[in-house]
């Protein structure tokens, strides 16, 4: 299997290599900042700058991994003292304030060519502001409700596709002594979550869009609706007792010991569920349902980007480094199983052969017609995404104080949004 | 003779060895006060100048004069961040002093010969050389609502589950207790040296006019005890005050922001993920600094009359 495995990949990189076209080649120095700092996406995004440097032999790459919590407060410094030529962040409203600095490359001319145009347009939304695209997207992953199967089977339950049969479920699960979700909001942003998706159910895309974007009220009757749904989750003990006082991680032992039956997550909640020993037979994955029925169905997919410094040196290596990343072949090895295991920006690459990509994969391109969001927190401003997500916490813990909090949710607004 | 070769001597001598004795002194403190004047007093006045600016540390700064105070005061009258921080300082202050008596009453227990007393001092001041972060850590872990051991003890007795860090009525005080756990050590070694200074002779004519326990100890040890008392209240006020590691590592401020103190709202307001306004950082950063003003005037202020009644 491995050596099948190598030899496709050995295949693949040589026809990436005849594929590229006889360009000039590229000379001097090229710096690459990464903020993939955890092992496996550290090893897979050093192994496709090495196959980039086997293709460029006279180009000289440089990669500096810098921590990724780290890397959200260095950025600032480094792109306007010592830019490197290409460096890693996130799409959408993150990447607002580098644009509006003029911090950040306009690389529309790369999404004008027929290679990128033609197969990235389904990220091309998000990296776009003014009218201009400002970077590429490298890879993105779905968000959804990851539940246990064995449970869900051992009640009778099947996976909800609206607000009703939701309800349903999460009584049953309740009454069998366990909590329908688990959750750890102690860093805030996993409210976040439950925010968009009860958000973009009950009002949509577009509501929730005007709402991030200082648009909408935060004391409209829509957003009032929103948070009257949640309370019927959260009024029913939908969620696990204390998760103010958890991370997101030492929220998942709850689902593992089978207190908790499913988890509102990204897909990047499987791998350390598998690691504490879920098999794929008792985890199983469902698009969050239906709130209001007539609503576009619209999920939240964040999605990591490539950028070129404003004050970058070498654009033009910079921008093949680019065009490397999101090409079909590099886009299917870097996003397998065994790499990233995410889903491949690239609409001609492959998704690799796993249960939660297909289904995230599906989901993404054929079930979400109301638009795809970044995540509450790069979709909305850093301030007020703060404030907001504070509130959020506060709601799930104390839901009688939701008219303070959203009270104190439009003062923010009305401060932040000028 | 020797006086005549001197004052010879002198008039030759260049202005610098003539003063020498007025300037040696700020010879050797010149590097010092370099150093205190470009990393310490030019950035408060930075702080004071960024205080009148609104600026995301990216692109112009923007004037806009005392607004970022205004705004500073709208959140204290509405109840809001920035009262929640002042108020958690308060407390911290107040509570944190209960590290004093605590290192008090350790010191005056340890104070005594017995075989292996050095080891159990050691023990007793081992908490303060550990990091703060393994401090907050395991707290965090002895806190915990549904593993911790302080849930399985106060189910020993009978006692309801207590989410301590989940709670933002009890989270503060939480934090403090683990800070307490350091600082009593801190004060701990305060007292222990200073009782090695504490006069026999004394005690054994306190103990003539028949003194003993807390009489004793009040009139008698207390008074030779004020130079560890003092460095004990500057160095525990000063510690409550820049309360921040715990609280970042315990709770991160939560929850809903209740466990703040304004140290760690400021990181949050000008440096963290979600922050970036510098102007309202440095503003807040400037009342903290008042505050600390008024406690180091005090100190300073009785340190010199401390020195000049001597």
């Amino acid at each position: 299997m491995t050596t099948f495995l190598k030899r496709t990949v050995a295949a693949i990189a040589a026809s990436a290599a005849l594929a590229v076209p006889a360009s000039a080649e590229l000379t001097g120095d090229l710096s690459i900042f990464l903020d993939t700092s955890n092992p496996a996406p550290r090893a897979t995004m050093e192994g496709m700058i090495a196959r980039f440097q086997e293709q460029h032999p006279e180009l000289n790459v440089e990669t500096t991994v810098i921590d990724r919590e780290a890397y959200k407060t260095q950025i600032r410094n480094f792109l306007t003292a010592n830019a490197p030529d290409v460096a890693t962040w996130y799409a959408a409203n993150r990447m607002k304030p580098y644009v509006d600095a003029g911090l950040f490359e306009d690389v529309s001319d790369l999404w004008a060519e027929p290679a990128i145009a033609d197969n990235l347009a389904s990220t091309k939304g998000a990296m776009t502001i003014d009218g201009k695209q400002w970077g590429v997207p490298y890879t993105y992953y779905q968000w959804g409700v990851y539940y246990r199967k064995d449970i869900f089977d051992e009640l009778g339950l099947s996976e909800p596709t609206n607000w009703a049969e939701e309800k349903a479920n999460c009584e049953k699960i309740v009454a069998s002594g366990r909590a329908c979700y688990t959750i750890g909001t102690k860093f805030l942003w996993t409210a976040g979550g439950w925010f968009d998706y009860l958000n973009m159910r009950t009002n949509g895309f577009d509501f929730h869009m005007q709402l991030l974007t200082g648009q909408a009220s935060w004391e409209s009757d829509e957003v009032k609706a929103t948070f009257a749904n949640w309370r019927e989750l959260v009024d029913m003990g939908g969620f696990i007792d204390n998760h103010q006082t958890y991370s997101w991680q030492e929220a998942l032992p709850f689902m593992v010991k089978g207190e908790a039956a499913a988890y509102l997550m990204g897909n990047f909640a499987v791998a350390p569920l598998r690691d504490a020993g879920l098999t794929d037979d008792q985890l199983d994955f469902y698009q969050f349902p239906a709130i209001t029925e007539g609503v576009a169905m619209a999920e939240d997919a964040p999605t990591d980007t490539f950028h070129i410094p404003a004050n970058a040196k070498n654009k033009e290596a910079a921008r093949e480094f680019l065009r490397y990343v999101v090409s079909a072949d590099n886009q299917t090895i870097i996003n397998a199983g065994d790499g990233l295991g995410q889903l491949p920006v690239n609409a001609s690459s492959a998704v690799d052969d796993d249960k939660f990509l297909n289904q995230g994969f599906e989901m993404l391109s054929s079930n979400s017609p109301g638009g795809v969001a970044q995540f509450f927190d790069r979709d909305a401003p850093a301030e007020m995404a703060k404030v907001a997500m504070e509130g959020f916490q506060e709601f799930m813990v104390k839901p009688d104080e939701l008219d303070r909090i959203l009270a104190k949710l439009e003062r923010a607004r009305g401060r932040i949004y000028k | 003779m020797a006086d005549a070769v001197l004052t010879q001597t002198a008039d030759k001598e260049s202005w610098f060895h003539r003063n020498q004795q007025a300037i040696a002194p700020w010879l050797f403190l010149a590097p010092g006060i370099l150093f205190f004047a470009v990393y310490v007093i030019a950035p408060v006045f930075q702080s004071f100048n960024l205080s009148l600016y609104e600026w995301d540390g990216l692109g112009q700064a923007e004037y806009v004069g005392l607004r970022n105070y205004e705004d500073l005061y709208w959140e204290f009258a509405d109840r809001d961040a920035f009262y929640t921080s002042m108020k958690n300082n308060v407390i911290w202050l107040l509570m944190y002093l209960l590290a004093i008596p605590a290192g008090l009453f350790i010191a005056l227990f340890l104070n005594q010969t017995v075989r292996g007393i050095r080891l159990y001092k050691s023990l007793f001041f081992f908490p303060f050389v550990i990091s703060q972060v393994v401090v907050g850590l395991v707290f965090t872990w002895f806190y915990d609502p549904t593993f911790g051991l302080l849930n399985a003890m106060l189910g020993f007795v009978g006692m309801g589950p207590l989410n301590v860090m989940g709670n933002e009525h009890l989270v503060t005080y939480g934090i403090i207790f683990a800070g307490l756990w350091p600082q009593t050590a801190y004060c701990m070694i305060l007292y222990l040296t200073g009782l090695n200074a504490v006069d026999p002779e004394q005690i054994e004519a306190g103990r003539l006019d028949g003194a003993k326990g807390l009489r004793m100890l009040w009139y008698i040890i207390l008074p030779q005890l004020r130079p560890a008392t003092f460095i004990a209240f500057v160095v525990t006020i000063i510690g409550s005050l820049r309360s921040f590691d715990l609280i970042s590592i315990m709770t991160g401020g939560g929850p809903f922001g209740s466990s703040r103190v304004l140290a760690y709202y400021m990181f949050e307001v000008a440096l963290s993920e979600y922050g970036f306004r510098m102007g309202y950082g440095a503003a807040i950063a400037v009342v903290l600094f008042l505050i600390m003003m008024c406690f180091i005037t005090y100190f300073l202020w009785s340190m010199y009359r401390e020195e000049r009644g001597r």
